[in-house]
């Protein structure tokens, strides 16, 4: 088995890059994007990697300069956060519509204005319909063992999409925990190598990229790229299996923690689903029947499989740490539709919380688990949509 | 020992309490123990009070959020004692170690501290300034912690201690210079 270490988010992340050591990586490191690629660039440095790192003027270069270096048949990977992902937002539309299969890890930090560089998923949400695979990390073990099994599935031949790995920012990225790595040649073996389709290098066999496509067969690209992000669910399951076998911990579309009896249901992504099932255990104690659902892979939704864990449950508390102004939170909205097309009927409110950064403590996971004993209790809903630790 | 300890350290920017917190998280790493090292986030200025956490545990840590509970309080800067209330939620078995030269009783009727409630002083700023040279507390308020609270001995404590100063970067006289403070901080620590 591999070692044991106390190190920070954004080391896990470097070190699984320096484990993977893609062909080329293009980045632009400065703040918001966090040290991922500054710890990076001193493997390439010190002869660690043989990446051919790529530094460039603006986030939107970096992502144009990997969709170069994927479409020229090498294996690509970045890292950025917030304002970087939004500045890329127009090639990450780019990067999928080629089918190119980059690979990018996604520090989740909060979108200005006002400036704000702290954990929120604002970021991430934002670029949800970019065509981007999305797995989601409650922590650096999670992050690091995503990042791992993210090239298998963004490469894979019925998949062939770039993907994200998301992990909240300071609460992950900056914060030590003790976490396993594991051995340099197991992860090697576990990648393999990468093999290029249709590289635009292969002289011999020249292709074109994104040419000129009219309205006679447009639907028909976006169709395709439809249904390759559908496939990737069946692949994100069998690549997690064969993780499963090198490194002994296992993954799924989502966990389900206590959920097979729970009357009252959390829905929550990331670090604060940790904190939330250390509150769960608390109400268990005392005979509240209380779950929670941490969805993992979050594009392409699980929507069926979500359903089926959630069918039980009466009353539904979806945690969302992005704001759609005027409307839900984006992880409401997908627990919605998911128990829409089951045709169970709970009860769902939606809660914002931890918006740049403000810390989610237990406090708030029992706030919330009371509020849903008493809808569950009562019958009644104060308000579907409504804020969690924030001053009125 | 309790399944979880969960610290809490009171310093200033500048005086090394982030790295404490880290160094102690890697020397907590050994039998198994799941640890959590992680400072309060905000503007990084020299000499503005600053709080960093520590969760160590025998089960695999879940919690991501600040300690608000501390079983344990190392206050590195005493004149923060006049500013801070660093005994905020701390439960009745608290245990405080403060960088002073002060007798612990005395720091005890200072700070009102119940009688459940353990107090420990250590003048670490004065050792820090007759083994390193600089008032750089940080080294012999690990020393004092792991005496005061047995989460990790000594001799794991300073190899920590030393693997952080690795990398070439630092002298052998430095790095010699804060064993003997951490080596200081362990034995001189005064419970009251």
């Amino acid at each position: 088995m591999g070692k044991v270490l106390a190190v920070t988010g954004n080391q896990a992340i470097a070190e699984a890059m320096r484990q993977i050591n893609p062909d080329v990586c293009a980045a632009y490191p400065i703040t918001p994007s966090t040290e991922v690629m500054q710890r990076f660039a001193s493997f390439v440095a010190n002869g660690k990697v043989d990446t051919e790192l790529v530094t460039v003027e603006s986030e939107h270069s970096a992502m144009s300069a990997c969709i170069g270096a994927s479409a020229a048949g090498g294996r690509v990977m970045t890292a950025t956060s917030s304002q970087g992902l939004a500045l890329m937002w127009e090639m990450l539309h780019i990067a999928s519509g080629m089918r190119l299969p980059v690979v990018m890890t996604l520090v989740n930090r909060a979108l200005s204005a006002p400036i704000n560089i702290h954990g929120d998923h604002s970021d991430g949400m934002g670029a949800r319909d970019c065509g981007w695979i999305q797995l989601w990390s409650e922590n650096a073990q999670e992050a690091y063992d995503n990042l791992i099994q993210a090239i298998r599935i963004a490469e894979h031949d019925d998949v062939r999409l770039p993907a994200m790995v998301c992990l909240d920012g300071f609460i992950i990225s900056h914060s030590i925990e003790s976490m396993t790595f594991l051995p340099d040649e197991v992860v090697r073996d576990f990648i393999g190598e990468f093999r290029p389709k249709h590289p635009l290098l292969d002289v011999n066999n020249p292709v074109t990229y994104g040419p000129l496509v009219l309205p006679d067969y447009f639907m028909e690209f976006k169709r395709q790229q439809h249904e390759a992000m559908l496939k990737a669910k069946d692949v994100v399951l069998q690549v997690a299996e064969e993780f499963e076998k090198v490194s002994g911990r296992s993954y799924g579309l989502f966990e389900a923690y206590r959920l097979d009896d729970a009357e009252l249901a959390i829905v929550v992504l990331n670090s604060a689903a940790g904190t939330c099932k250390d509150v769960v255990d608390e109400y268990r104690d005392r005979g509240v029947k209380v779950g929670l659902l941490k969805p993992r892979l979050f594009r392409p939704f699980p929507y069926k499989e979500v359903a089926e864990a959630l069918s039980g449950a009466k009353v539904i508390g979806v945690l969302d740490r992005a704001e759609s102004f005027g409307g839900f939170g984006p992880m409401y909205m997908e627990i919605a539709s998911a128990m829409m097309s089951n045709g169970t009927n709970p009860v769902m409110i939606d809660k914002i919380y931890g918006l740049g950064g403000r810390d989610f403590m237990p406090e708030h996971a029992a706030q919330l688990i009371d509020e849903l004993k008493e809808i569950l209790d009562t019958g009644k809903v104060k308000l579907y949509k409504d804020y969690l630790g924030v001053r009125e | 020992m309790a399944e979880t300890v969960e610290i809490r350290w009171h310093g200033r920017g500048g005086q090394g309490t982030v790295t404490a917190a880290k160094v102690l998280a890697d020397a907590c790493l050994s039998g198994g123990r799941h640890v959590q090292a992680f400072p309060e986030y905000g503007p990084e200025r020299a000499g503005a009070p600053l709080r960093a956490y520590n969760r160590i545990s025998s089960k695999p840590l879940r919690m991501h959020c600040p300690v608000t509970h501390p079983n344990i309080v190392v206050v590195v800067d005493p004149t923060l004692l006049d500013s801070i209330d660093v005994k905020e939620g701390a439960p009745d078995d608290a245990v405080f170690i403060v960088n002073t030269g002060r007798e612990p009783s005395e720091i005890r009727k200072k700070m009102g501290l119940k009688d459940t409630q353990k107090v420990f002083t250590v003048d670490a700023s004065k050792i820090a300034l007759e083994t390193i040279g600089r008032p750089l507390p940080n080294s012999c308020m690990l020393g004092a912690l792991a005496k005061a609270s047995g989460i990790v001995d000594l001799d794991t404590l300073l190899a920590d201690v030393k693997a952080s100063f690795g990398g070439g970067k630092f002298s052998e006289k430095i790095i010699n210079a804060n064993l003997d403070a951490t080596r200081r901080g362990y034995e001189e620590v005064k419970e009251g």
